[in-house]
């Protein structure tokens, strides 16, 4: 007898093995197999948009010179990406821009080169041959027999596209060419700072340098002009970020705050009456799961766009969840010490401060640190929501599909910021653990 | 040995004592301090007062909930027509946990000291996985959108990296606990890192493994929905519309806000029921019975 059931549990064993050896990760397969016919993943190669993704790319790192002449009032300006308040003055030009006997000259890499000549008149080097175009009153004349692959002609625009990004565009109004450069362009000055161009090695001798302003040391105006740099923000954008993590903060300890005297009405030990342990713990399910992005959705229907809205918003959900856990925390908390005090005769505010409180408070800290953390992430997808932080300046810089360097940018101080706060909760919640 | 006068002890311990509460007392003052001043910050710095928004807060909600009481009988309706749109939000979430999950064990347990196979790399892929879970969701997922298009790839993907990232730091946590005579006695029989590993750590940490990654789904369902919101289809992008819609339409809101507050109260009590099962499991030592 003992041997069948023997045989019978070994078969039983054996069977639910093989379900969670074989069964499971076949049906995860199938899984992933419907889900990739739901989401049309077949499709997905028709609809991207590589040439959007090449463009991204170039962009994170690199940045387009345009060098541009108005064919009607025949003037070359240079600006950095078509800015208006990137152009270069005449004796900012960049140095692969040349007068000529005949006109102006751009060098472009690989050997091809753009000369504007008079009377609308663009000629285009490369290493295979020369083409002429011309910019008329009624539109471009051009005249290539056999135009390779890489140019665009009609009787309205010929575009030329050259390698390393170079292009030419030759429209009735206006002669464009554009040159990459790799880099974030004016990341540290802007063109109207005194210190736009400078070498480090300069820079560092105008640091100790005599004053260029009278009234302000050099490194302080040095200071000033990466602050308010027109181009890249860097005030706005180290405010922002400010704005993010102090969202976080007031969010997750504002939160910390009023959950830890509801915790004590949610845990049994402490509230003997049923019903108001249910209702506080009703309470906390609610906030808890009303989610983060529906409570944005209400508060800034209430208090508008801003970092308030978006602290609200935290706090709200994570009183639900720090109630939840510092409840559950209370009811495991170690009686002994609590009946000590008890026995000297000392009152529940007392058993709770020398009980309860320093059994309690690591775990409160370490996981508010923790929290504090993962809002400061939270804060910034709540910020591109409700309008705050860096979280905003992300979402405008995508929108404009453009500004992709930006993009980098604050993607960048994001990752940054997020490890940082990872970094200094990690190290805080380990003393706590250790302390 | 020296004695030392009881007296002089107290004083000390008193000295001691008070030098403490000083201590704390002026922590608590500079927290209440940094709260107050950052609040104050954040209200003069939002589009409107705390103090002039205060009495507005239960408008929206309340003029939701009449609306919605008003025209009861659409509500079901409305969900009806959302109901697409949910089930792909929770597509995208257990897609995204599923190949997190995947993601998130074997680079456990390439940074793992001890399992590695190649320990020189551990800090590697560590930071790997820092700079994953480092990133939010919605970051990868714009970016990728612009290239992709709109739609739950994008999504899909955004959350299963931070979820490599999440998971693998805590699957992680979990395998350095191990016990690791299953591996060395595998070891000894010739078997390969991959035998190794699938034989000897799976299924010890299977159970924490799962219970995390329960917990994770959980998480991604609200990650999707928000990411809905900002253009990756689901739940999250129906509720946009319904938001912009406005007065008059406030049911089709109201249906598409208690279906997302269901889904998410339905998903967090499975899920804390089932990770209760597994870690209960676990302590009774039903060795054998897992895997």
């Amino acid at each position: 007898m003992a041997t069948i059931d023997t045989n019978i549990a070994a078969g039983r064993l054996i069977s639910r093995k093989r379900f969670w050896s074989f069964g499971v990760p076949a049906m995860v397969v199938v899984y992933l197999a419907y889900v990739a016919v739901a989401f049309d993943l077949g499709g997905l190669a028709g609809r991207a948009r590589l040439d959007n993704g090449a463009l991204l790319m170039q962009d994170f790192w690199s940045y387009k010179i345009h060098v541009t002449r108005d064919n009607r009032r025949d003037e070359i300006t240079s600006s950095i990406e078509g800015m208006r308040n990137a152009t270069f003055s005449p004796e900012q030009r960049p140095d692969f821009v040349s007068d000529t006997a005949t006109g102006t000259r751009v060098e472009l890499p690989q050997g091809n080169s753009v000369e504007f000549g008079a009377d609308g008149l663009v000629t285009l080097t490369t290493p295979d041959g020369s083409y002429q175009v011309r910019a008329t009153r009624t539109g471009v004349e051009s005249d290539i027999p056999n135009p390779p692959k890489n140019f665009n002609i009609s009787d309205s625009r010929v575009t030329a596209y050259l390698p390393e990004g170079a292009r030419l565009t030759v429209t009735r109004a206006r002669t464009e060419v554009f040159r990459r450069q790799a880099g974030w362009e004016l990341f540290f000055f802007d063109l109207s700072s005194e210190f736009y161009g400078k070498s480090w090695g300069e820079l560092g001798a105008l640091a100790v340098g005599p004053r260029i302003q009278p009234d302000q040391s050099n490194i302080g105006n040095m200071a000033h002009d990466f602050w308010t740099n027109g181009i890249w923000h860097h005030g706005d954008v180290a405010w922002a970020i400010f704005e993010t993590i102090l969202m976080a903060f007031l969010g997750t300890f504002a939160a910390g705050l009023i959950s830890v005297p509801l915790a004590f009405l949610a845990a049994s030990n402490f509230t003997p009456l049923a019903v108001v342990r249910q209702a506080v713990r009703r309470i906390f399910d609610l906030l808890r799961g009303v989610d983060a992005l529906i409570w944005t959705v209400i508060m800034s229907r209430a208090f508008g766009p801003g970092p308030l809205t978006g602290s609200l918003a935290i706090l709200l959900t994570d009183t639900g969840t720090f109630g939840k856990l510092f409840s559950e925390a209370l009811e495991n908390v170690d009686e002994k010490p609590i009946e000590g005090l008890r026995s000297t005769g000392a009152g529940s505010i007392a058993r709770i401060r020398w009980a309860v409180i320093p059994q309690v408070a690591p775990v409160i800290l370490s996981q508010l640190l923790y929290y504090f953390e993962s809002n400061t992430r939270g804060a910034t997808v709540i910020g591109a929501i409700t309008g705050g932080g860096i979280g905003l300046l992300l979402m405008q810089a995508m929108q404009t599909q453009q500004d992709w360097e930006h993009v980098a940018y604050y993607i960048l101080l994001i990752v940054l910021m997020v490890m940082v706060m990872d970094w200094v909760s990690g190290r805080l919640r380990a003393r706590l653990i250790k302390g | 040995m020296t004695t030392v006068p009881a007296d002089r002890i107290a004083a000390a311990y008193h000295a001691q004592l008070s030098r403490r509460r000083a201590y704390s007392t002026v922590l608590w003052a500079v927290f209440v301090a940094l709260l107050v001043a950052g609040f104050d910050m954040a209200n003069s710095r939002n589009a409107g007062g705390f103090v002039a928004g205060l009495p507005k807060v239960l408008d929206y909600p309340a003029a939701l909930i009449g609306e919605a009481w008003d025209k009861i009988g659409n509500l079901p309706g409305h969900m009806l027509r959302a109901l697409p749109a949910l089930v792909e939000t929770l597509n995208i979430a257990a897609a995204s946990t599923l190949l997190g999950t995947m993601g998130g064990a074997v680079m456990a347990l390439l940074a793992t000291s001890g399992l590695a196979p190649f320990p020189r790399l551990v800090p590697v892929f560590r930071r790997i996985l820092d700079i994953a879970r480092a990133y939010p969701e919605m970051v990868i997922a714009l970016v990728l959108i612009f290239v992709l298009g709109g739609g739950p790839v994008p999504a899909v993907i955004a959350i299963a990296f931070h979820t490599v990232g999440a998971l693998g730091k805590l699957f992680s946590e979990v395998a350095e606990n191990a016990s690791m005579k299953p591996v060395e006695g595998l070891e000894s029989v010739g078997a390969s890192w991959l035998q190794r590993m699938w034989f000897g750590i799976v299924p010890q940490v299977a159970p924490n493994w799962a219970s995390y990654a329960m917990l994770r789904f959980e998480i991604n369902i609200r990650a999707s929905a928000i990411l809905g919101f900002v253009g990756a289809g689901g739940i999250g992008y129906e509720l946009r519309n319904a938001i912009s819609w406005g007065q008059g339409r406030y049911d089709a809101a109201a249906a598409i806000f208690l279906l997302l507050f269901g889904t998410i109260v339905f998903f967090d009590q499975l899920t804390s029921m089932a990770r209760n099962r597994l870690v209960r499991g676990q302590e009774q030592g039903q060795a054998g019975g897992r895997i």
